[in-house]
């Protein structure tokens, strides 16, 4: 399968009078349709400077970044935003939602900055809010909701417009840990189902349960990786059941998703 | 997009944004009141002036243009009339009076003489104009009219002091003349023969024939500039000085001050509007901050966030303004009569345009400050 995202040998170098500060130091990875992973590793190891750099949000001082073949830095600032707004969904730690549009309002705000918001787009949101389980909240403001339900909002916010790549920046870090492996494993599944590439910076390893691959990151390199499930629960506590198996099916459907993943804890 | 964002952050927020736009209405309010009153009284002062078939003025030298001390004689007129650059002149003369028509208490007028046909005489909008020197008829302006419950054919009597007695006269009414105030008072006009005979004077005058007025109302002939024609004017004639109409006005005592006054009132009520607009979103763009970066990390177009605090300010403003000229004008309603102030949308509509744009201008710090928001802050890098 054709790689989504593509980086080879980017380094993010800061300099500030004689101190250089390699940020991310000659880093090469690929993610294929449909692969979650998770970035792991120590505060200032990165990590989210690598996020940023696959987001379009920041240059990289050498490399290439490759996004669907597309070379980044060939782009203008203008492309950029383009990019940012139809192939690539974010999920923040905090602030993720505009606090003056309703759950379905900010669901459906990435159709309307991506030129409007059509029949399909609706029904699209509307399915997303339902496989969320947020459809009793879908009129509700973001301070009616608990900060799992927020999380969830900003996942579906992320997917809704179809894009190729998902990105989340901690999005568990304000979660209890139930309310995070809720969050993280709906993230999990609509990234296989869909077939996005889905990166998750985190520092909560056991959160790591869910992706397909984790890349530890130290100093700016890539200190380890570990790949599939077997080697991932090798390296960390794996207590939930593998997101392969949770799949959604004709049955499942339609249950409520606190009573599904209640039903999955037990 | 822009729009959408703008307007329902607006609406969810309406408690907030419709007290803001309550401060710009009272603003607004303060602005126009100062306005109107302004206008009112410069009208007050100078509505004759303003409705004058004239195009300059010659009065006296050496009296600083003050109208009301300024004497010239009748034979001059003919010789200003005569000059090139002249179409027509006719004699002025100022004083006030009283009226005292039965039971109406008195009302203070200014008392205008003036020559029938000639510029100064005033046109009518009922009745005739003046048309006899040597009758005692009199064209009132509609103020006088209105308060006096007088019209066409009637006769008012105004009571003028002459040595040390009030002496009362009749004057036929021949016509009305739109409002022209002068000096703070309605008008009422009369021949100038019968005005040198009925206003105040510290002796009786008992002369046949009225040989001084205040000054001269100078038409000019086709062809001639104001400037250069004032000029040709003080060449040709000696111990005369011509001045446009708008600086005879501006030497009016107090009228100068007054509008200075009143004017630097309006400027810092305008700066207290933009500093409060200005100061208002500014802080409402601090707080969003972390939203705006997520906007932008999620591609929101740095255009598409400074439109939508540009729409924001730009309605607020405009609804604020709003509010505040239907209260200046509803406020204009209702004051008494006699106060001076004219609460009409063409006295105002520079304070409005003004306020209008100041709003925005307020908001430009704002507006500087979103666009500068990185996306970068999303991620918690900048």
């Amino acid at each position: 399968m054709k790689n989504i995202i593509e980086i080879n040998n980017v380094s993010k170098i800061y300099q500030n009078g004689d101190i250089v500060t390699k940020a991310v130091d000659n880093v090469s990875l690929q993610i294929k349709p449909g692969e979650f992973v998770g970035l792991v590793g120590p505060s200032g190891s990165g990590k989210t400077t690598m996020l940023a750099i696959i987001a379009a949000l920041l240059s990289p001082t050498n490399g290439q970044v490759l996004l669907e073949g597309q070379e980044m830095a060939e782009l203008s600032e203008d492309e950029r935003v383009k990019i940012r707004r139809e192939k690539i969904g974010f999920t923040f730690q905090s602030n993720n939602l505009v606090p003056y549009l309703n759950v379905q309002e900010n669901i459906e705000l990435m159709l309307r900055m991506n030129g409007g918001l059509n029949k399909q787009g609706r029904q699209r949101a509307l399915d997303l809010i339902d496989r969320l389980g947020l459809t009793k909240q879908r009129r509700n403001m973001p301070e009616q909701l608990s900060g799992g339900q927020k999380q969830r909002v900003a996942i579906a916010r992320s997917l809704i417009h179809n894009p190729s790549v998902v990105l989340a920046d901690e999005p568990t870090a304000s979660l209890d840990s139930e309310r995070a492996y809720q969050v993280v494993e709906i993230f999990a599944d609509l990234i296989h189902e869909e077939g996005k590439a889905g990166i998750m910076v985190t520092h909560d390893l056991r959160m790591c349960q869910f992706t397909d691959r984790i890349i530890e990151m130290k100093d700016g390199r890539i200190a380890n990786q570990y790949n599939g499930r077997d080697e991932i629960c090798n390296h960390i506590v794996c207590d939930r059941l593998p997101p392969q198996v949770f799949q959604f099916d004709e049955q499942s459907q339609g249950i409520p998703f606190e009573e599904l993943s209640v039903h999955q804890m037990a | 997009m822009a729009l959408f964002l703008a307007f329902k952050e607006i609406w969810r927020n309406r408690g907030r944004f419709i007290l803001f736009s309550l401060v710009i209405a009272l603003v607004t309010t303060l602005v126009l009141f100062v306005g109107s009153l302004a206008a009112g009284l410069s009208n007050a002062n100078r509505e004759y002036f303003d409705k004058l078939d004239g195009d300059l003025i010659v009065l006296q030298s050496d009296v600083d243009l003050s109208i009301t001390a300024s004497r010239l004689p009748l034979s001059l007129m003919r010789r200003i009339a005569r000059l090139d650059a002249v179409q027509d002149a006719g004699p002025l003369g100022i004083s006030n009076t009283k009226i005292e028509n039965g039971d109406t208490p008195l009302l203070d007028v200014s008392l205008l003489g003036v020559e029938a046909g000639k510029p100064g005489s005033p046109d009518v909008i009922s009745g005739r104009a003046i048309r006899l020197n040597r009758r005692y008829e009199t064209v009132i302006d509609e103020t006088v009219a209105r308060r006096t419950g007088l019209g066409v054919d009637d006769t008012l009597i105004i009571k003028s002091t002459q040595g040390t007695d009030d002496e009362l006269y009749e004057l036929r009414i021949v016509g009305i003349t739109e409002s022209r105030e002068f000096l703070y008072q309605p008008s009422v006009f009369v021949p100038l023969q019968i005005w040198d005979k009925v206003r105040p004077q510290a002796t009786l005058n008992t002369s046949a024939v009225a040989e001084i007025a205040n000054a001269a109302v100078v038409q000019l002939a086709p062809g001639f500039e104001p400037e250069t024609a004032a000029a040709l004017i003080d060449a040709s004639l000696s111990d005369i000085e011509t001045a446009d109409i708008q600086t005879v006005v501006e030497a009016i005592p107090g009228y100068s001050v007054q509008q200075s006054t009143l004017g630097i009132n309006k400027g810092f009520t305008f700066l207290i509007g933009v500093l409060v607009i200005g100061g208002f979103f500014q802080i409402q763009t601090l707080q969003k901050v972390p939203l705006i970066g997520v906007l932008k990390a999620i591609g929101t177009s740095t255009p598409a966030v400074s439109q939508s605090v540009i729409l924001q300010i730009l309605f607020i403003t405009v609804f604020g303004v709003f509010l505040g000229t239907s209260a200046t004008l509803g406020l204009g309603a209702a004051l008494p009569e006699g106060v001076p102030a004219v609460f009409s949308l063409s006295a105002v509509w520079g304070e409005i345009l003004i306020m209008l744009i100041i709003g925005p201008l307020g908001g430009l710090l704002a507006v500087r400050l979103a666009s500068r928001v990185e996306p970068l802050k999303a991620l918690g890098l900048s």
